[in-house]
């Protein structure tokens, strides 16, 4: 089975901080990562193939240093890695991302199942995946924590906000994966050194046939007008004394409240 | 667009360069230069000391904006009854249609879901689209996706809003590429600009730690998925009046390329936490994966949902779906109760817009007392059973 992974770079959370001056994200020094969600979908990729063989292919839109990320999904095991970058596609909004992430897709040609993550940690637009999904006409099944297939159909389990579904559907489909989906396995050590070793493929707008202006911020029909820093929500009240008054004085707030 | 630096304004300062939220402002030659990915978000704009740098609004119009009218809401329904979410949004829709003057049309989509039209209309709808059928039943992106683009096609509004929730997320980004739209995810805030009638759209990015406010200008319809809980339902109306219009489906069962096998509706007793208006939350501070049934307690005496720190699901204490955070679920509820819980920057992500906060925690420094409206410094296995004992107390029940 042929399987695509699309995934993006983007920067690790656990580090930003905000500037208590200016107010503003600090991202100085802050370290690039794998999104996430996307990793899980690799690894799903990885474990399909393990047990139907064919071909793992990860691609991302991104700027020419997302080449790093491309090299630690070959070092857990992707076999091929596609970088789609080119000055055409900066300030993509998801309408411009999906379109030309689905260009590219249509350029790889043959595939069984695509992979995205429930969401990028950095926009949290859970958007791209299902507009990859619409401008390829494939079904698709978003937010799943479980896949199985036997190489016509696959039968997932998709997450609903008041519990699940198992759902069936015919290949090729797009899915969009949870955290629980599986846990990711470590890059190893020599898998990092070949990856070391690889060529990175770059396709630009002119090697995917994109209409310029499809893409990037010419093609995005949403812009960003402003960004700022939401006021940070302050130090309420600590409690004092002994804990059964603490408990009691929370308890008559509570109720002033008119919540319990 | 354009954004354009005046080399005989700018000194080098590297201002713009440290707050740019993406980082892509680089310094050659003692002169800043924008690198690739710029969103023309205007932040360096306003920072730049030497008003060096200007951006350039391109005039272009893409469609004849004046022919979408009115206010499209998605009425997101479960188990025949209205998801709290959609009567947010057509509550939101009615004070926005006042401010434009103009009309509110609620699209309903499922089986058996007739008398939800009156509902729609008390809540401020000026108009009711049924599909009363069995393919829309239950939500599958393909026939949902046909359905409701033929409507905006033949309606044509002006904005469309949905609820962000997993059903909501997944259907409007299919309408928004087929409509070839632009589409706002997550929004926790609507204004008008009234003077050019454009939807501001103001929504989280990066867990929270940014805000960025968007629109679509020369598109249509403007739409928007609205986190629940956000906005406030308005006041019922029983004698409000509208039209109801019933339509087909322009899709048949064999066209949909996904089957419902099953539906696994969460464990008994068990609220959606989305929705929930009170959330318990137990983190790693719980120790084992029996603890659980204290937080149980505590969320069960409050009629509310059991949340989950990663930390606990990582360890297999807790189902998945219990999660809240940036990796799991956002909530918004009236009352957090966090027990045990740190407050990492990816917890605090999924709940910081609570109303009321509470932190239940040994460590004094923990930073989740620093967004808790109340803590308690404290065992929690001192402090939860005293807290039931309390709460019993105070609802008569011991
Ligand atoms: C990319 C990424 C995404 C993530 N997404 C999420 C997410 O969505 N949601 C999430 O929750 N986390 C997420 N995390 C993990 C997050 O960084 C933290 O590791 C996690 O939230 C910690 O969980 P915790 O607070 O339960 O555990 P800990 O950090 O171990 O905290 C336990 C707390 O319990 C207190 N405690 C211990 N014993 C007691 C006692 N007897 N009485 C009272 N207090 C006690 C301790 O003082 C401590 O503060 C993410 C991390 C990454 C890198
Ligand atoms: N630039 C990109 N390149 C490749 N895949 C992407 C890109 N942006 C988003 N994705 C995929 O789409 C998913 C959802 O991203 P988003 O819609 O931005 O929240 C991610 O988890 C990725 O799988």
């Amino acid at each position: 089975m042929d399987i695509i992974v699309c995934i993006k770079q983007v920067p690790d959370t656990t580090n930003i901080r905000i500037d208590p001056v200016t107010n503003t994200l600090v991202r100085d020094g802050v370290p690039s990562i794998i999104n996430p969600f996307d990793v899980n979908a690799i690894e799903e990729a990885l474990r399909i193939k393990e047990k139907h063989g064919g071909k793992v292919t990860v691609i991302t839109m991104g700027p020419p240093q997302a080449e790093t990320a491309l090299r630690d999904c070959l070092a857990m095991g992707a076999d091929d890695v596609i970088l789609v970058s080119d000055r055409k596609f900066a300030g993509a909004d998801t309408w411009a991302t999906s379109y030309t992430l689905s260009q590219a897709i249509k350029k790889i040609g043959k595939f069984d199942i695509i992979l995205a993550g429930k969401q990028a940690i950095d926009g949290d637009t859970a958007q791209v995946g299902p507009g990859i999904a619409e401008w390829l006409d494939l079904p698709q099944v978003t937010y799943i924590r479980k896949l199985e297939t036997d190489g016509q159909k696959a039968i997932v389990e998709r997450m609903m906000d008041d519990g699940y579904e198992s759902i069936e559907v015919r290949l090729p489909a797009l899915f969009t994966v949870l955290k629980g989906i599986n846990e990711p396995r470590m890059l190893s050590l020599k898998g990092k050194m070949m990856a070391k070793k690889r060529e990175i493929t770059v396709w630009s707008a002119d090697d995917i046939e994109a209409e310029e202006h499809k893409c990037g911020l010419k093609g995005s029909p949403t812009k960003v007008v402003r960004t700022f820093t939401p006021t940070p929500r302050g130090r309420g009240e600590i409690f004092q004394g002994e804990i059964i008054d603490q408990v009691k004085e929370l308890v008559k707030r509570l109720q002033e409240m008119k919540i319990v | 667009m354009e954004i354009i630096i005046d080399a005989e304004k700018c000194t080098g300062c590297t201002i713009c360069s440290k707050r740019c939220p993406f980082a892509i402002i680089k310094m050659e030659n003692r002169l800043a230069v924008i690198g690739q990915g710029c969103t023309f978000c205007g932040v360096c704009v306003e920072a730049c000391p030497f008003s060096a740098i200007t951006i350039y609004k391109d005039q272009e119009k893409h469609v004849d904006l004046s022919a979408y009218k009115g206010i499209m809401v998605f009425g997101e329904v479960r188990d025949k009854k209205f998801a709290n979410v959609a009567l947010e949004l057509i509550s939101k829709a009615r004070e926005i249609a006042d401010q434009i003057k103009t009309h509110v049309i609620t699209v309903i989509l499922g089986e058996k879901i007739n008398h939800l039209a009156k509902e729609a209309l008390s809540y401020g709808s000026d108009k009711v689209i049924l599909i009363d059928d069995p393919v829309v039943k239950d939500f599958r992106t393909d026939a949902y996706a046909r359905v409701m683009v033929d409507i905006i096609r033949d309606q044509k509004p002006e904005i469309a809003l949905i609820g962000a929730t997993s059903i909501g997320r997944d259907l409007a980004a299919r309408i928004a590429i087929q409509l070839h739209t632009g589409l706002t995810a997550d929004c926790t805030g609507l204004d008008m600009d009234m003077e050019r009638r454009i939807l501001l759209q103001t929504r989280p990015a990066f867990g929270g730690n940014l805000m960025a406010t968007i629109e679509t200008p020369y598109h249509r319809p403007q739409m928007a998925t609205v986190r629940p809980k956000v906005m406030k339902i308005g006041k019922r109306d029983e004698s409000r009046k509208g039209e109801i219009l019933n339509l087909k489906p322009g899709i048949t069962e064999e066209k949909v390329r996904t089957k419902i096998r099953e539906i696994i509706k969460q464990e008994q007793g068990e609220v959606n936490l989305e929705e929930a208006e009170i959330i318990c939350t137990g983190g790693r501070g719980i120790h084992k994966p029996e603890n659980f049934s204290l937080i149980r307690e505590l969320a069960g005496l409050l009629g509310g949902a059991v949340g989950a720190s990663r930390a606990t699901v990582d360890a297999g204490w807790i189902d998945a779906s219990h999660q809240v955070g940036q990796t799991g679920k956002t909530v918004a509820p009236k009352l957090y109760i966090a027990c045990g819980v740190s407050g990492a920057i990816q917890h605090l992500a999924g709940m910081q817009t609570s109303d009321i906060i509470v932190a239940i925690n040994k460590d004094a420094d923990a930073p989740i007392f620093n967004v808790a409206t109340y803590g308690i410094v404290g065992d929690l296995f001192d402090v939860v059973p005293a807290l039931i004992k309390e709460i019993k107390k105070v609802k008569g029940l011991e």
